[in-house]
């Protein structure tokens, strides 16, 4: 395990090496010198010159981009040009709304998608099955800003027993606007339990095949007795792994959506950056979405592994 | 073998009405993008202020937009953008997919090297790399199929890496080797004419899913130009009349999931007709 713990951790360290070259020559590639990319339009030549010095801009690239490595294992990730503020600090600002949005996800995800798809996979084959996975299948073909204005639409604008945008912080207002979030949430909710729904069907049907499935079957234990018991521990492992997936996979997609309900989070920040140029944002956020993006697909991994000692490093 | 061929695509697709369906929609929306401008009852562009936001009526049928332009011809002109978009994303996918792919399970350095840059870029979620690119080249049609195109680059490259390995290990293919068959003739001679199913699945897969992403692109403003008629572009301009005109909101994206769906519909029907050995290398994603 140990051995198993420290060759994945490897892997994970390499490519997020190789992830932080990529992500550190996002600001020399976008149009423009770095420098007005960093200062913004209006830096005056002293302002340039003394930036340029800083950073050691005129040094070569190696020793630039272990500079900045330095920086963000600090904690340092530049600063803002539009905010006038350290990075680190306004990602941490979006960080609350966009936490708490995927977890309602998840939430939903977890009690709309594993149930269904646990029907689905006990009484495969028929009808009832066909159209619980083509359901699934339609709700993962549909945008989630378009379920989104549909809720807005629907919940906000006609029914009136939601709010339709924003979303103030429940450690200034209280739990009770976490109900900002609820029509978000659904909206995100949407294409990702229909994969968990198709996830926990096909992998209850593939453990349904095990031998232990049919000896116990043999044995004359009762039906459900055999699904509860044989089937779904066992199915429920690969479901529990692809929720740490779609959490991850969670922070970047709520890009569309945080934009649609105009909530305060990371995605909106990004979208935002890009309008008004602030390069060191989106860079900033890139680099944080997919540091916590392999950590956690390391932390599934791992625990996969632990909960399940066949499972074999390819 | 034109007849045969024929028969045994349609195959999968006669068992299940739905997925016969979901191929008929798609051939519609072919058309319609193709004769767009013979089909569409009046100028996508034509702006008339005297009718602005009309709910649909017998003049139009999808009603008008805050310029009074008419929602039934844009949507039919939209067609065009989302199968160039689409078929550009799986042109994309495939032309870079297939060759790192192919290359990489047969020659295992190279195929080291190259499926660990390949696991470096999924490490950036899709949407957030398309996001990331778009920065870099600036927005354009053809910018987003490129932005989109890198993130099923990966998967597809994966995919056929992974049926590569498997066909390498077939008897047939040891004996053409152990017979002094070359590289590119194995290639060409067993590999390649062996991808063609299980790609054409991937292409269904992708194409949905480029649908839907350059949908996202459009609402973001990230797209296609505003003034091109898109279904992404036509919901992002909806939304600050949501509900004083919800036709506006209803067409557009009704068009998205109708074709998302099919292609949807399509790549399961072709996948459960997959040789079963190939199928598992597909997720339920694809």
């Amino acid at each position: 395990m140990w051995s198993y713990a420290l060759k994945r951790a490897g892997t994970t360290a390499v490519t997020l090496l190789a992830a932080s070259v990529i992500i550190f020559a996002f600001i020399h590639v976008v149009p423009g010198d770095p420098i007005y990319v960093l200062l913004g339009d209006t830096a005056t030549p002293d302002q340039i010159d003394a930036l340029r010095h800083q950073l050691g801009l005129d040094q070569p690239i190696i020793l630039q981009y272990l500079n900045w490595a330095g920086h963000v294992l600090e904690g340092d990730l530049g600063r803002s040009i539009f905010f006038q503020a350290p990075v680190l600090s306004v990602i941490a600002d979006g960080a609350e709304t966009s936490v708490l949005l995927a977890t309602m996800t998840m939430i939903w995800v977890a009690i709309i998608g594993v149930p269904i798809g646990m029907i689905a996979a006990v009484r495969h084959g028929t009808w009832l099955d066909q159209g619980l996975s083509g359901a699934a299948m339609l709700m993962a073909s549909i945008p989630t800003f378009w379920v989104g204005l549909y809720l807005i639409l629907i919940f906000a604008a006609w029914l009136g027993w939601f709010p339709s945008s924003g979303y103030p912080s429940v450690f200034e207002g209280g739990l009770g606007n976490l109900r900002y979030l609820i029509l978000p949430s659904l909206a995100l909710a949407a294409p990702n339990a229909a994969l968990i729904l198709r996830l926990t069907r096909a992998s209850m049907l593939d453990v349904a095949r095990e031998d232990y499935v049919r000896t116990a079957r043999a044995k004359g234990i009762r039906p459900w007795q055999v699904v509860r018991r044989h089937i779904l521990r066992n199915a429920l492992l690969a479901v529990v792994s692809a929720f740490g997936f779609t959490f991850a996979a969670l922070l970047s997609e709520a890009v569309v959506t945080e934009t649609v309900f105009a909530l305060p989070g990371i995605g909106r920040l990004v979208v935002q950056s890009i309008l008004r140029r602030d390069y060191p944002v989106i860079q900033g956020v890139i680099l944080v979405i997919v540091v916590v993006y392999l950590l956690i697909n390391l932390v599934v991994d791992l625990s996969y592994r632990l909960l399940d000692p066949r499972v074999e490093l390819q | 073998m034109s007849r045969v061929g024929a028969t045994l695509w349609l195959q999968p697709f006669m068992a299940r009405p739905i997925a016969l369906a979901g191929l008929g929609v798609l051939l519609v929306t072919v058309l319609a993008a193709a004769f767009a401008p013979w089909l569409a009852p009046f100028d996508p562009y034509a702006i008339d202020p005297m009718i602005r936001l009309t709910p649909p009526n017998a003049a139009h049928w999808f009603g008008t937009d805050q310029f009074g332009r008419d929602t039934l011809s844009r949507v039919i002109h939209s067609a065009r953008m989302a199968l160039l978009i689409g078929s550009g994303v799986v042109v994309f996918a495939l032309a870079t997919g297939v060759p790192i792919g192919v290359l990489s399970a047969l020659f295992p350095r190279l195929g080291h090297l190259l499926m660990r840059m390949v696991d470096v870029l999924m490490a950036f979620p899709a949407l957030l790399l398309a996001l990331g690119l778009i920065v870099i080249l600036g927005p354009s049609v053809a910018n987003a199929i490129l932005a989109i195109g890198v993130g099923y680059m990966t998967t597809t490259t994966r995919i056929v890496y992974g049926l590569t390995l498997r066909l390498r290990a077939e008897t047939y293919v040891e004996a053409s080797r152990s017979m002094g068959a070359g590289t590119v003739w194995l290639i060409g001679k067993h590999i390649l004419p062996n991808l063609v199913s299980p790609l054409l699945v991937q292409a269904s897969f992708v194409f949905a899913f480029a649908q839907l992403g350059a949908a996202s692109l459009d609402f973001l403003g990230l797209g296609a130009p505003p003034e091109i008629p898109s279904w992404g572009n036509m919901l992002a301009e909806s939304r600050t009349f949501i509900t004083r005109a919800p036709w506006l909101l209803f067409f557009p994206g009704m068009m998205i999931v109708a074709t998302a769906f099919s292609l949807n519909l399509v790549g399961d029907a072709l996948r459960d007709r997959l040789d079963p050995r190939f199928r598992q290398v597909f997720g339920e994603k694809g």
